[in-house]
């Protein structure tokens, strides 16, 4: 090793060092940004460094500076003019995105890496085989990442998408992986090996994510991103280039234990999730309140809660999906803002998979001004709930339903918000329509519960104009 | 590619999944969009190797795959990192909210908008 090289693998090591110590600072509202900011100036210099290293190896020629330079400035602009537009509800989308080009360009780089060997018959299996898992990771997270934020901006239907025999290609595809493999660290010139391999790798991404529903994108988006982190560990590999291998372990860890985190959240394995076939959350028709209302379900007017939230002491808001849907976090923001400047006690009770990827909820309520204080987890605010006047409902389902506690139904041992427990209860929804699991909730028929039958934007806009009206 | 070169490749590889898992295990669920936001951008680094590929290539075949692969980093590092933290500043904002003196009454100045 020469002298710039051992430098810039010196800047590399410190470059991971602060990746590490960027993650760790995430751990706190008060540092996270600080953290985020020292692992992109990490970035930066990991980056300059690779220059000043290709620069000083000098087996680069004019048109690779020109393939480098204007291929950084367009990914650049690109990333820079998404990040700035996105809307924070569309947040799940991006990082879907994301996780798509990161796993592309890992596939990429072992592709170009077998392709331009000098002599590709004397590749090893020491390449070859991160090279051939780097393919099919990479590919898999490329196309899945696709369809995942086709999913969620709504170009692919959010719903199940099943075909005849999907399931049957679904477990004959990765048999192919296994086979491709083999042949590619065997045969690391056949080009048949390597576009083959990268031909299923891609179908099996498409046919994997588009039998999953909507309601599971908080799993599969985690899952995804833990699959990039791994496939950009194994372009280290291939690369020989320990930097790569420590920023996507870090990555795939922490994708690996939110996805664990999400799926115990909704009471199902990552297998099961994975398999999909249901989860229709996006596109469950909702019948009208009339339709197949139980007759002892009380039914309640803006009036009516206004009042019981204006004499209330302690208020804990439920927001939930059906929040995020009708992007109504800034009227409920407004609202318990009221609520507060009232002396009244106003939390919000945050369940993991509120939203539509982990912790999805407390971005959108950030957004809408609400301090970080009053959000509290699902652990925090349940033993808290007999101590609330009311708890307000907004567009969560399954995620309050007493049902839960008991064995022998669908949602059976889900951990749940004790919402029941609270003094009285006002759900907001558009109808009786069921939740994601398509079971009844008891919650809904408890007398001390109020359902007022109306969309959370419309409906938080009443409140708080009837709410003003008490408190003015 | 010697034997020993593979096994710190692996020893590096392990000991990063377990620091991972340690570092992480601690983010409070609040903190979870920015989190996996954040970790996104550090995957970025695949940027470095679409420069190692570009170096390295000289011929149509190399440079389009390695042009598309820097398209796709470089969109990633600085997209990561620019919405991270955009997330992270709405929560940093929020911050001098609950501290005002009067806090402890009950009432509680407006956020700014």
């Amino acid at each position: 090793m020469d002298t710039v090289s051992n430098a810039v693998h010196y800047i590399f090591l410190g470059a991971a060092a602060c990746f590490v110590l960027g993650l760790h600072l995430m751990n706190h509202p008060r540092t996270a940004r600080r953290g985020n900011t020292l692992s992109a100036m990490a970035m930066a210099a990991a980056i300059a460094a690779t220059v000043w290293l290709v620069a000083d190896e000098g087996v680069i020629d004019r048109a690779g500076w020109l393939v480098l330079g204007t291929g950084g400035l367009v990914g650049a602009a690109l990333g820079l003019w998404a990040a700035r537009e996105v809307r924070m509800t569309a947040m799940p989308q991006l990082v879907s995105l994301f996780n798509a080009v990161g796993g592309g360009a890992a596939a990429l780089i072992a592709i170009n890496d077998l392709l331009q060997a000098d002599d590709p018959a004397a590749i090893g299996a020491r390449v070859a085989l991160p090279g051939a898992l780097d393919i099919v990771i990479g590919a898999v997270t490329f196309s899945g990442s696709l369809i995942a934020a086709g999913k969620l901006q709504g170009v692919v239907s959010g719903a199940p998408v099943v075909f005849p025999g999907a399931r049957l290609l679904n477990a004959l595809l990765p048999v192919s992986f296994v086979v491709g493999t083999v042949w590619l660290v065997l045969a690391p010139d056949s080009r048949t090996a390597l576009y083959g391999l990268t031909a299923v790798a891609l179908l099996f991404g498409v046919t994997m994510v588009l039998p999953i529903g909507g309601a599971d994108m908080p799993v599969v988006i985690a899952l995804l991103n833990a699959f990039t982190g791994s496939a950009v560990a194994m372009a280290g590999f291939v690369l020989d280039e320990t930097a790569l291998i420590v920023a996507g372990m870090l990555v795939s860890s922490s994708g690996g234990i939110l996805t664990k985190l999400m799926a115990d959240a909704m009471n199902r394995s990552v297998a099961n999730v994975v398999v999909g076939g249901f989860g229709t959350g996006d596109s469950a028709p909702e019948t009208a309140p009339a339709g197949g209302t139980p007759a002892q379900v009380r039914a309640v007017s803006a009036d009516d809660v206004a009042v019981q939230l204006a004499y209330a002491s302690k208020v804990v808001l439920v927001p939930g999906y059906g929040l995020a849907a009708a992007q109504a976090q800034h009227e409920l923001g407004d609202l318990a803002q009221l609520l507060t400047d009232h002396g009244i006690d106003v939390s919000y009770a945050v369940h993991p998979v509120a939203g539509r990827m982990p912790g999805h909820m407390n971005v959108l309520l950030a957004e809408a001004n609400v301090p970080y204080t009053q959000l509290k987890e699902m652990e925090d605010i349940n033993p808290q709930f007999p101590q609330a006047d009311v708890a307000l409902v907004v567009g969560a389902n399954d995620v309050t339903n007493p049902m839960a506690r008991r064995p022998g139904n669908a949602i059976s041992g889900m951990p749940i918000l004790d919402v029941d427990r609270a003094k009285s209860v006002v759900v907001i929804k558009r109808s009786m329509g069921h939740g994601y699991a398509g079971v009844d909730n008891e919650l809904y028929t408890d007398p001390r519960t109020g359902m007022f039958f109306t969309d959370a934007k419309q409906g938080l806009a009443q409140l708080k104009s009837a709410v003003r009206e008490f408190v003015g | 590619m010697n034997d020993l070169d593979l096994l710190t490749a692996i020893t590096v590889f392990v000991l990063s999944v377990l620091v991972g898992v340690e570092v992480i295990s601690k983010v409070p669920a609040t903190l979870h969009t920015p989190l996996m936001s954040g970790s996104n951008a550090v995957h970025g680094i695949v940027v470095i190797g679409a420069m190692l590929i570009a170096a390295e290539s000289h011929d149509w075949i190399g440079w389009t795959l390695a042009f598309v692969a820097m398209v796709f980093g470089a969109m990633n590092v600085v997209g990561g990192y620019v919405v991270t933290d955009r997330m992270l500043e709405m929560f940093k904002a929020r911050q001098a909210v609950p501290k005002p003196e009067r806090s402890a009454t009950g009432t509680r100045e407006k956020a700014e908008v």
